[in-house]
């Protein structure tokens, strides 16, 4: 995947002026739009919803690394100079709590309440990066693209416009270019905007990838984009992927996992292991859910509602007679496994895009990266005699 | 049926000395006995000296202990062409379990003593008897084994 | 390829026809359509999720007649909540029904071969409907062979039924308890003992199984000794299942669905996974 050939840039861009940011905001207001952008909240660059420029982290950007986040102040009054946030697509494709369904009656008898009229909201997201978009596709795979589809997900991402961005400020936690998801946006956006800011001006480089994307562009200035201009953007892409923080060497990866489902690394990473969820919660891609059951004190009204789940619950594989997997060790091996080898035989592609959230926001800086690159050296120190190792690891 | 034929040929048609040698046959034939054992009578009873080594023609034998509140537990049924008993295998030569018929068995018995002694005498003798008993108490052990894990418990 | 825009999360109720206690822990409910005259189709091996008002959702193997669709038949263990509540419900109440679900077993496949069931605890349930299947369409097969195992004389299932078959001539019902101490006059011992001595031709057989894992792995070892290859035999796995419609994650079993690749595998397609630990 490492030398995967890099994602082409569209035939024409345009080219919209720093200043006229805010005609775009406008154009989705005016389409009946909520709109989403980053900003700043309890210390962290997140989604939220933005009415123009004055809510976006202007000037800011983040410091990550294994179990750390920290909003720094960027060189230039930038708005998109930062890398993947704790947030991402799936808090508002794929809501960590939604409704089932209501039913009303007694355990005796019940019936289904018929689902009440709605009026959805149609969300326009602006700062979607590349590793999100990936991300996307592959929920895409779990809830559109198997035998049942679950209609709640259809309808919101049918109805998301997308506006990428492609990275020009890489985090210490990022390897999306191992993973070969990015930085530059695969062509799942409406429009997609590379922000240059230099000498020459402050400034965006949009392609346009649907007819949605064209008609909310002839909403706000622009103009084709000058040869130096597609240049400069080109170069803000390259300079990313140049500053990725991390690499995983994805070489025969579903193999080396699969061989080694019973390495002894998985009692170390248990050792430190918290279980305490943050990196599935956090993950583009992770999508498993639970059930909550719940009735009101008559006992005649009961809900059932859908909340995002994590595999590192003792309960999550609870079957009579107990839970199959109790252990710490054989938690983080199902994670790890599933999300890098099982994948890719259950939906055909990693279940990593490599944003590096799971090694942000794990309180221990647990490093999916970095237990890859053990096992890997396991192997081979099993080939070498002791004497011929290097120092002993923990 | 059983009595129309010898205990020679009847031992030659059991399952578990199945491609012995002719003349480790006779050996045997010489100190076996016809043995038939009626329903709920036991066969033998713990702590008594195992004198006998059984192979079951037909019927079933259960391996039972004695629980004190319980009553007795069977732990293992036995049927036709299976062997019943090892004890006289090691010292002390004791039953470790109760041996009861649960429907009228017929098979034949073997004196335990005189087994000894041949393969004490015969070694090649000795060598065909144990590996055939080994693979019967290794399928023991293990079916102990998976037993013990309880595997339908609530 | 895709179903409608229908949510296969909503259950429809389905009103209990009887209830029949089997043993202590388990009882058997008849269930029927909504609609009346309507049915519900299935593959023997195939599940249900049953849904219990206010209470939750727990997936339950099909353990009726796929010849008569009319009547769904579900017999449960009640271990847990959900299916302790669903113990307390009688006849003429309802309990939401969605499915049937996975891939059942591929008994249509094979004709003229030897059926060799082996199965423990409440393993019989999900087998049953491939015997009705079987017995139906006898004269397709070969030898048929029941090896039931059950924790004491107690826990069988079943058990006029399997009298009943027991008493077919064309048929071979072994049954073992792994622990006895009344009347009981059967054999006693793991179930896999059954397998050595049992009435079928390795070389020409199929063996269906279903029952703690452990069970399964030591089945299978026991079937191999006794020249049946490992390619013919299937067996019906559990997982952890909330949605059962590959949505929820819960079931997976190495790269495996359990609700959508199974529950019912070729066991070469688990076997890998049945040796380590906690997968």
């Amino acid at each position: 995947m490492e030398h995967r050939a890099g994602i082409e840039w569209s035939a024409q861009t345009s080219y919209v002026a720093r200043a006229d940011f805010n005609a775009l905001i406008d154009a989705l207001l005016n389409h009946g739009y909520i709109v989403v952008g980053p900003t700043i909240r309890d210390g962290a660059i997140v989604f939220g919803e933005v009415q123009s420029d004055r809510d976006f982290p202007v000037g800011a950007t983040d410091v990550q690394d294994g179990g750390k986040y920290r909003i720094g102040e960027h060189t230039a009054p930038t708005l998109f100079s930062f890398a993947a946030s704790p947030h991402s697509l799936k808090t508002y494709l794929y809501p960590s709590r939604s409704l089932l369904y209501s039913a009303h009656g007694s355990s005796g008898n019940f019936a289904v309440d018929a689902p009440a009229p709605q009026t959805p909201a149609r969300y326009a997201f602006i700062g979607v990066r590349s590793c999100d978009l990936h991300a996307m596709n592959l929920q895409d795979k779990v809830f559109l693209e198997g035998a049942y589809v679950d209609p709640g997900y259809k309808h919101r991402r049918e109805n998301a416009f997308l506006i990428a961005v492609n990275c020009g400020k890489p985090a210490g936690t990022c390897f999306c270019v191992s993973m070969g998801t990015g930085p530059k946006a695969p062509p799942l956006f409406d429009l997609a905007l590379t922000e240059i800011c230099d000498d020459s001006g402050h400034y965006f480089v949009v392609e346009c990838g649907s007819a949605q994307g064209s008609a909310i562009l002839a909403c706000v200035p622009h103009r084709p984009a000058e040869a130096t201009e597609l240049h400069a953007a080109q170069e803000v892409v390259r300079g990313a992927e140049r500053a990725m923080g991390r690499k995983l060497d994805t070489t025969d990866i579903k193999e080396l996992l699969y061989r080694n489902a019973e390495s002894p690394r998985w009692e170390k990473v248990a050792d430190r292991c918290l279980s305490c969820a943050n990196c599935t919660m956090v993950c583009p891609t992770c999508f498993c859910s639970t059930v909550e059951d719940t009735t009101d004190l008559t006992g005649a009204h009961a809900e059932r509602w859908r909340v995002w789940d994590s595999c590192f619950t003792i309960d999550f594989s609870h079957i009579h007679g107990g839970s199959v997997r109790k252990s710490g060790s054989s938690r983080y091996r199902h994670w790890i496994t599933h999300k890098l080898a099982s994948w890719q035989d259950q939906f055909g592609a990693s279940g990593c895009v490599g944003c590096g959230r799971c090694v942000t926001w794990c309180p221990v800086g647990i490093d999916i990266t970095e237990e890859i690159a053990i096992l890997r050296q396991t192997e081979t120190d099993h080939e070498t005699l002791p004497e011929e190792q290097g120092n002993a690891r923990d | 049926m059983l009595a129309t034929k010898d205990v020679k040929q009847l031992i030659s048609e059991h399952e578990f000395l199945r491609g012995m040698d002719p003349k480790h046959i006779a050996t045997m034939s010489e100190f076996a006995k016809l043995k038939v054992v009626h329903e709920n009578e036991y066969m033998f009873r713990i702590g008594e000296e195992a004198d006998c080594c059984y192979l079951i023609r037909d019927g079933c034998i259960a391996i039972e202990v004695r629980h004190p509140s319980r009553g007795p537990v069977t732990i293992q049924t036995l049927g036709a062409n299976k062997v019943v008993g090892w004890s006289w295998l090691t010292e002390p030569y004791k039953w470790q379990f109760d041996g009861r018929a649960l429907a009228l068995t017929r098979g034949v018995c073997l004196d335990s003593k005189q087994l000894r002694e041949a393969c004490e005498k015969d070694h090649e003798f000795g060598y065909q008897l144990l590996s055939r008993f080994v693979p019967v108490i290794a399928d023991r052990l293990e079916a102990t084994r998976i037993q013990l894990l309880d595997l339908y418990a609530p | 390829m895709n179903s409608p825009i229908a949510d296969p999360m909503l259950p429809r109720p389905f009103r209990i026809q009887s209830v029949r206690k089997e043993t202590t822990d388990t009882f058997t409910f008849e269930l029927a359509h909504p609609e009346e005259g309507s049915q519900n189709g299935f593959e023997p091996g195939q599940f249900n999720m049953l849904y219990v008002f206010g209470v939750g959702e727990v997936a339950i193997s099909i353990s009726g007649d796929s010849a008569e669709p009319g009547k769904l038949i579900h017999t449960t263990r009640a271990v847990g909540t959900v299916t302790q509540a669903m113990a307390r419900l009688k006849p003429g109440q309802v309990i939401g029904v969605r499915g049937p679900y996975g891939r059942g077993w591929p008994i249509d496949d094979m004709q003229g071969q030897d059926i060799v069931v082996v199965t423990g605890g409440i393993g019989l349930a999900p087998l049953r409907p491939l015997l009705y299947r079987v017995l139906a369409n006898r004269g397709r097969f070969g030898r048929v062979v029941l090896l039931y195992g059950a924790r004491t004389p107690n826990d069988i299932l079943y058990k006029k039924e399997l009298e009943r078959w027991r008493g077919r001539f064309d048929m071979e019902v072994l049954i073992t308890v792994d622990r006895s101490t009344g009347g009981w006059r059967g054999h006693v011992g793991v179930v896999t003992q059954l397998i050595s001595g049992a009435p079928f031709d390795p070389y020409h057989a199929t063996a269906f199984i279903c029952g703690p894992e452990i069970m399964m792995k030591y089945s299978v070892d026991a079937l191999t000794k006794r020249g049946l290859p490992s390619e013919r035999v299937y067996v019906s796995m559990e997982r952890n299942m909330k949605c059962a419609v590959g949505f929820c994650g819960h079931c997976q079993y190495g790269p495996k669905f359990v609700c959508k690749d199974g529950p019912v595998f070729p066991f070469t397609e688990v076997k890998r996974l049945l040796d380590i630990w906690e997968v």
